[in-house]
């Protein structure tokens, strides 16, 4: 059975030609690449994912404008029916200004866009995407982001505290975030949003190969399920 | 009719823009600012047929993100 997963590309992404290389590189199958203007999305989908960049030029805020685009419309509707959504970095903003996760991403506390590897202690790893981890695993991935600082009131904080929604937390400071959370899932577990770039670091030759798990968790997830 | 939506970050959110800008007023060498917070206004020129219940659903639906931001809608004369 193959995987059929897609990867969105809005005016502006730029991540979305390692996000395709990493899902095909584990998957064994090529994405779907879909077009932000496009209605629909392909049949039949296991996986999608929205890839990091700077859509619309981050006007207005970083990931209001993709969030109302209209493929996106196709994208909550999937995401709704179950199907899983990963968004990395301006895709986890776009998933928060579409209304999938909640709170928002703030610019960062120290002003400076961060451009590093950091240590993310894995939180969560019962959900689809991070089943390939151990709970309170440290693993490194790099970041490269203006908006970074996730908010989020502090109900909403306990609330996804207390249902195991935080899937990953900064291991150190990076960004001012609340309670440093890194990335956090839906009520469901098929919506994970997060900050750092999974997808650069899948094989040596990238400089490591932390994200790799997350990519397996999923593909397997689906493929056995 | 000319239409300004001010859009300004809740109480209780961190502005590091604001605390960025206050660092740089005091670098002027202009003491006695106690805060600043940074917003921004957006300036709509719309027709006469466009209504509150509109303009309202455009404050709070795009131009604003009201998990961290406030809006105040102001209606120009001419």
């Amino acid at each position: 059975m193959s995987f059929r997963s897609a990867v969105i590309t809005f005016p502006g992404s730029n991540c979305d030609r390692d996000m395709a290389d990493a899902l095909e590189k584990v998957s064994g199958t090529a994405p779907h690449r879909v077009w932000h203007g496009d209605a629909s999305l392909p049949d039949g989908l296991d996986f999608i994912a929205l890839p990091g960049g700077f859509s619309y030029g981050d006007y207005l805020r970083s990931g209001a404008m993709a969030a109302r685009s209209p493929i996106m419309q196709a994208v909550i509707a999937a995401a709704n029916r179950g199907v899983p959504v990963l968004g990395v970095c301006n895709g986890f903003q776009v998933l928060t200004e579409a209304g999938l996760l909640p709170g928002a991403l703030m610019r960062n506390a120290g002003i400076r866009f961060v451009c590093r590897e950091v240590k993310l202690k894995v939180e969560n790893a019962q959900s689809l995407f991070t089943a390939g981890y151990s709970a309170g695993q440290e693993i490194v991935i790099p970041v490269a982001h203006h908006d970074g600082n996730y908010f989020a009131d502090a109900e909403t904080l306990d609330r996804l505290e207390g249902e195991g929604r935080v899937a990953f937390r900064y291991a150190e400071p990076v960004n001012g975030s609340a309670r440093d959370i890194a990335g956090v899932l839906n009520a469901a577990g098929n919506v994970l949003g997060m900050m750092p770039h999974p997808e650069r670091v899948i094989e040596p030759a990238q400089g490591g190969t932390d994200g790799r798990a997350l990519f397996e968790s999923a593909v397997r997830g689906l493929v056995s399920a | 009719m000319k239409v300004r939506v001010f859009v300004s970050l809740k109480n209780g959110v961190l502005d590091p823009q604001g605390r960025a800008i206050h660092h740089a007023i005091e670098g002027l060498g202009i003491h006695g600012v106690q805060d600043v917070r940074a917003g921004k206004m957006i300036e709509l020129e719309v027709d006469a047929s466009v209504t509150d219940a509109q303009l309202e659903e455009m404050a709070s639906k795009l131009l604003t993100n009201t998990v961290i931001e406030n809006y105040r809608i102001e209606r120009v004369q001419p």
